[in-house]
Parts: structure tokens; sequence; C-alpha cells
């Protein structure tokens, strides 16, 4: 057994983290910074902080993950890091010429105090930030909150570039929140689909699904330029995909630049994407087009086609609050029964809105926020599940309990297709619900007696 | 294969250097210089390059943090600890399960740990208020939960700051339990250059305690502990099949598929054989100064090196049924590399390697890649000393800069009671005199050819520009630097946890190795980079369609 030590009994557990269904802040924060064009992501403290990001997001995407440090010493740490940073973005601009670098700060510099908007203003009086070139920030403390939460903070960062012409220019902004980059490209091709004219931010579409070509651009062609992110603010609404992720700076541009937001689900599964749809429209003033009609209805044809397989089948799911709650949803409309659910990001809002959506299943629910996958791992023995939804790192629980899994979620450091095929959407939808039916049917087809076993299913 | 490949012979090295530090602003440039090395080595006599120096802030590195080196690789694969990072949840995220040591623990009863995180996930009120109620209470929670024989406490960046004494609470916590040895890693990621700090600072803690802690006769003759030998890929269960085969008993490795005990009863070996000379020569020493077990180097990455190890360690010993049983196991395992070897060399034979990785890979891979006919171009460390890439005779010269002060320097005596020279002075003048070295490494330099590029603390730019001028048929780094080198079309492996597959030591390995790399530097896939309307853009004729 992989978990051997893992006891059935669950007892109170509140210092020790065992398992954990969540990571730092800077994480997201380097994530929502690829998304923007031409952009290097910074992160201020000592050198580990960036080469573990790094590596998690190349072993989930399979792309090079181009971002820079501080490298703070121990003397940087006592006296502060603005001299490593001044220093940083000299020769990130003069080495590697990016358009942005957008720094995230970490528990270090956090730590000691420094402020990354009076190092910025020093370096642009000291003439080290070039012309028409752009130096963001965001704080982003590993302490508080999440990766979640640091991709949020970052996001934000983003829209506060926000500059207010008075003039609408016509566009809706869309915030996708953390979804990988086939989502961010699915998003745009529903939104080309609806007829409605967007500003996608942050968008890695392009930048971590990049293809192999014998050229290497450490800057690829995607991401949301800097015009697009300072004309946000003249924008005719903006639609937060995800309260965790995106609403934040929803609410920012909505504030600042009176630009009106609707806070919504993210994307997944039938229903959340019918409000975005029509949320879309709305905001925009156009009609839907039957197209969209039609790829929503062979969601619901499948749904139908293989409701036999879904019925009752209990689920255990562990992951991000926003992806949790619209996949939560999902289930529940396929009428499979997500007993377990798991999110190591805090917020007890997560918590009830589960509750919520799972009030009228026919079995007890588990939630927790802030919770970990080793109580998670406690709940499945107590209480068997037919799936689980999640990250990676679910495999050796599934191993262990022999369950069948299928992978969703960050990080996934084993498989591939994420990066490449959308599951937000009505056609999105449809390849969650082929990976559900292939892990449930796969097991049926092991596990079913000679007699019993079907050609047809 | 990809068949456009010229070599831009026009280069000099000189030129590639300057090339290399062109686009520096001034400060930058004239720091890098020192550490980029045009190889002049003649007569085991290395010219001097600056390593274990500070990052420049901004210079996208490969290096990682000191927390890395300690939690990460030294204390990472040892299955029965209870390894909890005192920290916010991040740096015990992201070492959770992602080195690939591999470990053995299908033993009745056997713990394993390796598959947990444990963390204190720090918050902000510890933050202000100090975190260690909340480790102290980690502690508890763990004892309690798995009642583990030790608990290791890792500090992440944020703990000195706020100056928890981890130490402290690990004391306590050890007496009141009494059965459970809890102690303590001061390794912050700030600390030192890179994760080479971590492995001091793991050496020094592991050596202080738990070396020596169980005094139990180990069964078993010729007995060695095997330092620096991570078992990524399973390259420790082929070093130990091997030694197994020739009756070596190995006691202890640090610290691929180890536990606890390995490290209690090391000092109970006759011999320590280092194969990582970086981040484990300190326990060498110390093991050496306080219980009398001699060191040598080793290397079994390679079926020549593996075999020429063999013979040092049956040399050693000195008897002749250790000697002739070296000789019978090479014997039996060399004809299956050979033939590997045969079969693949006409594929590989004078294609060209970079290697830029660790304290000792960059070193050891390049026997294994001559061994096929490859030979490197340009190799170099991420965190390695002067030592090694000199030799340690420049070990008295070093200079010891602010960023090592800070580590802290154990200071060993003999054991009163236990310390034994395990050979009189005489035998051991012999060995010397017939050419055997103890406590000695020559480092990378004297080992590549003239005229190769050294260069320490590769960054991103550097490996770019120098793919691009030099078009190498492999580049070996680590996961960082993977997919921007495969996108230029030039196969990538990575040689810390070796993408997938292994092992790579010994003589499975070995044949392991040959085979990966034919595979990668005669896949295909790298002639498929452009479409045919790209090589062809000019359309000359069309179809006429009925």
């Amino acid at each position: 057994m992989l978990l051997r030590h893992t006891p059935k009994e669950i007892t109170e557990r509140d210092a020790l983290v065992i398992n954990p269904a969540k990571t730092c802040q800077p994480i997201g924060a380097m994530y929502a910074a690829l998304g923007i064009h031409g952009c290097l992501p910074h992160s201020h403290g000592s050198q580990g902080c960036c080469a573990y990001h790094r590596s998690t997001l190349t072993r989930h995407y399979k792309e090079p993950i181009s971002a820079a440090t501080s490298s703070f010493t121990e003397g940087a740490s006592v006296f502060g890091g603005q001299a490593n940073l001044i220093q940083a973005i000299n020769n990130i601009f003069s080495v590697y010429e990016p358009e942005v670098i957008a720094v995230h700060t970490t528990c270090l510099s956090e730590t000691i105090g420094d402020d990354l908007k009076q190092i910025t203003i020093k370096a642009t009086k000291d003439g080290k930030i070039p012309e028409g070139k752009h130096v963001i920030g965001a704080s982003t403390p590993s302490y508080v909150g999440s990766h979640v939460t640091g991709f949020s903070n970052m996001v934000k960062s983003m829209a506060m570039q926000a500059e207010k012409t008075g003039t609408k220019n016509g566009k809706v902004n869309v915030i996708p929140g953390w979804v990988e980059p086939s989502d961010m490209e699915e998003i745009k091709r529903l939104a080309a689909l609806v007829g409605v004219d967007i500003t996608l931010f942050p968008d890695t579409s392009g930048v971590l699904n990049g293809p192999l070509s014998g050229e290497y651009h450490m800057f690829p062609e995607g991401g949301t330029t800097m015009t697009e992110l300072k004309s946000t603010g003249d924008a005719v609404g903006t639609l937060a995909l995800g309260e965790w992720c995106s609403a934040d700076a929803a609410r920012w541009l909505d504030s600042t630049h009176k630009v009106p937001c609707k806070v919504l689900d993210m994307p997944f599964g039938l229903s959340a994407t019918d409000r975005f749809i029509d949320a879309l429209r709305i905001a925009a003033g156009v009609t839907v087009p039957d197209e969209v009609a039609h790829e929503r209805g062979q969601l619901v044809d499948m749904m139908s086609d293989m409701h036999q397989y879904f019925y009752n089948k209990k689920v255990a799911l562990v992951g991000d609050p926003d992806q949790l709650i619209a996949m939560t949803e999902f289930l529940v409309s396929i009428d499979m029964c997500p007993v377990h659910i798991v999110t190591g990001t805090p917020g007890k809002k997560f918590e009830k809105r589960i509750r919520e959506l799972t009030a009228d299943m026919p079995f007890e629910v588990n939630v927790k926020a802030a919770g970990d996958m080793f109580l998670l791992h406690q709940w499945i023995k107590n209480d068997p599940v037919d799936l689980i939804i999640g990250n990676t790192y679910c495999k050796y629980i599934a191993r262990d309990e022999d369950i069948p899994f299928v992978r969703w979620g960050f990080p996934i450091l084993d498989r591939v297709g994420h990066q490449y095929f959308p599951t937000v959407g009505y056609k999105g939808g449809l390849r969650l619900l082929e990976k559900i039916l292939m892990a449930l049917l796969d097991r049926k087809d092991r596990d079913d007696p000679e007699e019993t076993f079907e050609l047809v299913l | 294969m990809a068949t456009t490949k010229k070599k831009m012979v026009q280069w000099t090295p000189t030129d590639i250097k300057e090339e290399l530090l062109k686009k520096y602003p001034p400060k930058v440039a004239r720091k890098r210089a020192k550490q980029i090395l045009i190889n002049e080595a003649n007569d085991n006599e290395a010219p001097e390059i600056v390593a274990n120096v500070r990052t420049v802030p901004g210079i996208i590195t490969m290096r990682g943090c000191t927390y890395a080196g300690c939690k990460g690789v030294i204390l990472g694969p040892t299955r029965d600890l209870v390894n909890i990072t005192h920290g916010p949840i991040g740096c015990g995220f992201y070492s959770w399960l992602t080195r690939r040591n591999q470990t053995d623990a299908s033993a009745e009863g056997a713990e394993n740990y390796m598959n947990y995180c444990f963390s204190t996930d720090m918050h902000d009120e510890d933050i202000i208020f100090g975190g260690e109620k909340k480790l102290e209470k980690a502690i508890q929670e763990a004892y309690d939960t798995f009642h583990p024989k030790s608990i290791a406490i890792f500090a992440t960046c944020p703990v000195g700051l706020i100056g928890d004494d981890i130490h402290a609470v690990a004391t306590k916590m050890r007496e009141k339990f009494g059965d459970c040895n809890v102690f303590a890693f001061s390794c912050e990621g700030y600390k030192g250059v890179s994760q080479s700090a971590g492995h001091h600072i793991a050496n020094n803690q592991i050596f202080k305690h738990v070396v020596g802690e169980n005094d139990e006769e180990k069964a078993g003759e010729y007995k060695i502990n095997l330092l620096g030998e991570y078992n990524i890929g399973g390259d420790g269960f082929e070093i130990d099949r091997v030694l197994k085969k020739c009756g070596i008993t190995n006691i202890a490795t640090f610290s691929g598929n180890s536990t606890y005990d390995q490290f209690a009863s090391a000092h109970k070996a006759d011999l320590n054989c280092v194969m990582c000379h970086r981040s484990i020569n300190y326990v060498a020493d110390m093991l050496e100064t306080k219980f009398g077990i001699p060191w040598i180097k080793v290397n079994f990455i390679g079926a020549k090196a593996t075999a020429k190890s063999l013979r040092k360690i049956a040399q050693y010993f000195g008897e002749k049924k250790l000697i002739d049983q070296v000789e019978a196991v090479i014997a039996e395992e060399m004809p299956s590399v050979e033939a590997v070897r045969d079969d693949v060399l006409p594929r590989t034979d004078g294609k060209t390697a970079m290697l830029f990785v660790g304290g000792s890979r960059a070193h050891h891979y390049q026997e294994l890649f001559a061994e096929i006919g490859m030979s490197t171009l340009s190799a170099g460390y991420e965190f390695a000393h002067r030592d090694d890439y000199e030799g340690r005779q420049v070990i008295p010269n070093l200079k010891v800069d602010a960023d090592s002060r800070n580590i802290e320097e154990l200071e060993i005596e003999a054991d009163p009671e236990r310390y034994n020279p395990r050979k009189p002075e005489a035998e051991l003048g012999k060995l010397e005199e017939a050419g055997f070295k103890f406590k000695h490494y020559d480092g990378l330099v004297t080992d590549m050819d003239k005229g190769t590029i050294i260069i320490d603390d590769l960054n991103q730019y550097e490996a770019e520009k120098l793919v691009e001028i030099l078009k190498p048929d492999i580049f070996c780094a680590g996961i960082k630097e993977k997919f921007s080198i495969q996108k230029l079309g030039v196969p990538m492996k990575q040689l810390h946890s070796y993408d997938s597959g292994g092992p790579y030591a010994g003589f499975r390995g070995a044949k392991n190795f040959y085979k990966e790399i034919d595979r990668l530097v005669n896949s295909k896939i790298w002639g498929y980079m452009k479409a045919p309307w790209q090589e062809n853009p000019e359309l000359s004729a069309t179809y006429v369609w009925e």
C-alpha cells in the first residue's frame, strides 16, 4: 500500500496538514502572468520559490516556463530586497527584452516588508524601466490563502492596468479564472460563435500549448496585450468566471471604472455553460445562433444516452473552489453523487455553496474548505466511492483503494491532454463525460464476471 | 533525425564565450566571465573557475534553494522519517514526490512516509505571533497518528526571519516522547547561494542526531557505506544488486532507498564510497574523523566506471576471495553490456552532448556518453564548488565568503570509545604507494577535452545561445530547461530525475542509458519540425482538378 499509514479513524488535527489540497499564492500569480503577452513573471524572493513554481508548471504543461527571481541571499533578507529587484529589472529588460515584468512577492519578501510599489517607483526614477515597457506587481504572501488567491491577486493587478477614456469600446471583459489554455481558447471560440467581441484576461492559450517547430520564442504570440488590458476600463461589462479566481478583478473594474460586472460560475457542465452563454448574450445584446444550441443539444444527448452509468454513482472530489462548485453542479445534474468534497483553499462560503448544490442528493455529503487529501482519503475509507476526480496526487488513493480515477484540476503531472482539449463549455462537457465514462466502463469491463460480460454497453 | 543541422565550425571557444557575454550589462558580463572557462587543462592541472557564488538577480538560473537541497534531495529519500516542513504550504507541496526517488518498502511491517507530505501550513497569524506553538502541536499530531521512530523538521524562509527556535521545539518533543528522535534543520531557502548549502546543513544534522545511534553489530563481510546516491529511477537498486553479487555489504546509502537505521548504523562500515562528491563529502569527512573510516571516490555511472569502482573497493579490502568474486561478476556482466553497446555504437558514434546538471552528474555521465562514442562539447554544474571542477587539492585555498560562512561547520573529534582506524597506517601507506587514492577527487575539468567550454551556473539565455551555436545532438539538464531546448529541435534528457526510465547506474543501467540515448538522438521526431509547404514555400505548380 502506498498510503499504508492512513488510518480509517478520523482524529482532529489543527496544526498538521497532511497531503495538501492546495499550494501557495506565488505559483498562481506566475500562471496568471504567463497569460499576459510578452510578459516575464518575476518572483521576488529566494530562488527556490521560482524554481519550484517553474518546475511544477513545466511538469503540468510540458512547455517551457520562463520566469525570473530576485535570488535573495541572507543579506537581502536582512537588509531588504530593493537592490535585488532593481538589479533584476535592469537585467531582465537588457537580456530577455519582455514587454512586461509581472512581479509577485513571496513569504520571504512579505515577511521582511518589501513594498513593491515603492521599489517600482524607484526603478522608474532610476531609469531602469525602458520607455514603453511595464512593471506590474501583486502582493502574494504564501501564508495567506492559496495558489487560487495568488492567481486572483495577479488578475486583479492586470485589471488595475485599465484606463478609462470615456468612450466605450463595445467589448465585454471575460475573466476566465484558473482554467487551462485549451479552456481559454474554447471560451474565445464560444464568444466568437455567439458574436460577442471579448477581451479575455489572462489568456494563456498560445503561450502554454505551443507547437514544436524547431524555434524557441521566450514570448510566444499568445497572451492578453497591455493595450487590451488598458482598454478593459472602456468595456461595456465584465463577466467574471469564478468567485475565488476572478471576482476581485471584476469588482475593482466595476467600482473604479464603472464597468458593470457579473460574477458567474466557471462554465463547466451544462447549466453553468448555459448561464455563461446567456450572460454573454445579454451583456452584448446579441441573439445566440443555432450552432450554440446544437452543441448544447449534443451534450444533453450524451447525458441522456449514458445516464444509466452515471445514476447514483458516488464521487469523491478534490480541487479548487470555483472548479469544484461547477463540477458538483454538473455531477448532480446527471444524477451522480459527489459525497466527499475537499478544497485546500480556505472559505466557509465554499462549504455553504456545495451544501446548497447537493441538498437534494440521496446521500450525506462531506465537504471541507481548508481541508487536505489525507482527510479525503479517510472519508473514502469510511464511505467508499465509485469514482475520484482530482489532480495527479489522487492516484495514490485511487490505487490503494482500487477506485476509478479521472484526472482533472491542477497539477496533472502524469497525463497529457489538458493543454489541448477543453473541459469548459458544451464541448468540454462532452469531454468530461467521455472521461468519466471511460473510467467507469473500463472498470466495469475489468470487473464484470464472464457470464455477464457484454459487448454492447 | 534532423538533417538540417550544420555545425558552425567557424566559432572558436573564445568567440563563443564573447557571444554569451555580449548582451549582458557590464557588471553581469564581468561576473559571468569568471564562471565561463575555456578548458586548457593539462597534466592534471585545472585552470581556475569561479563557482558557488551568488546568482545574479533577474538572470534565469537553473538553481533551487537550500530547503530543496536539504529536504528535497538529502532527506527526501528516507522512507521511515516523518518529514515535517515548517512554513507556508508551498515548499512542502512542491517537494512532494517530485524527485523520482524510489524506495523498497515491501518488507512486512515496513514504514514508508515518502508518499506523504507533512506541513505546518503557516498562516499570517503564525508569522505575526510566531509558529513554535503550531509546530509543537503538529509534531504531537504526527506522533499520535503515526508513532514514527523519527520526525524531522525543515525550516522555510519565514521561519528564520521570525526567529522560531525549531531546534528547541524538537528537543522538547524528543524528550517528551522518549521513543521518537525529533530533530530539525535550519535550511531556510535564502541561506547559501544554491541547494548546495542545504546538502551541507542536512549532512551536519544527520551526523549530529542520527549517525552512531545504533551500535548493534551488522552481519556481512566487506562493509561499506554508499554516500551520495539517491536512487533516482532505481539507480541504487542496481548498485545494491551488483554489490550483493560481489559479496560486498552495503550498511547505509546516503540516502537513496534508505532508512533511519541505516544512518544510525553507518559507523559500522569499514569504507565509505562517495558517489556524489558535492552533496555528501561532508559526511564522509566527519565519519573518518570521528570513527576512523576512510573514504574513496567511486562512480557507478558507466559500465567501465562501475567495474573500476568495484575493483577499487576490492583492492581496499585486499582479500583474494573478494577480488576474485569482483572479477567474476565483471566478467559475467560485461558481455551483455558490450552487446548493447556494439548495437548502439554505429548510430551514436561521433555525436555530441552538453551536460549542465548537479554537482557530479555533469561529470559522471560524460563517461557513459564516451562509451557510446559521444563527446561532450560543453558542461558545467548547477551548484558545485571549485573542488568539484578543479579537484580537492584546491580546498585549502577556497575563499570563504559571507554566504558560506553562515552555514555551520561542525567541529568533529575522534569518538573516545568508538574511533577505530580501519587499517593500520602502514597498510594504508602501502595501498597509496600502489596508486590507491583516499579522499581524492580530480574534478570535472581534467577529464574534459581541450577547448571545451565549462560553465558554472548556466542560465537560460546562455543555454539557448550555446545550443544555437554548437548544435549538440543532445542536451542534458533539468525539468525547467527541458522544453525550451526541445523547442529548438534538440532532444533533451533530464539528468536530475531522468524524465522517466532508469536505472542508469551499474551494468544494467549502462545498457538502459545506451538505448535511451540512441532513442533520443536518432528519433524520427526531430525531422518533423517543418510542414512540406514550409520546407518548399514556393508554389511551382498547381493541380488541375477535374
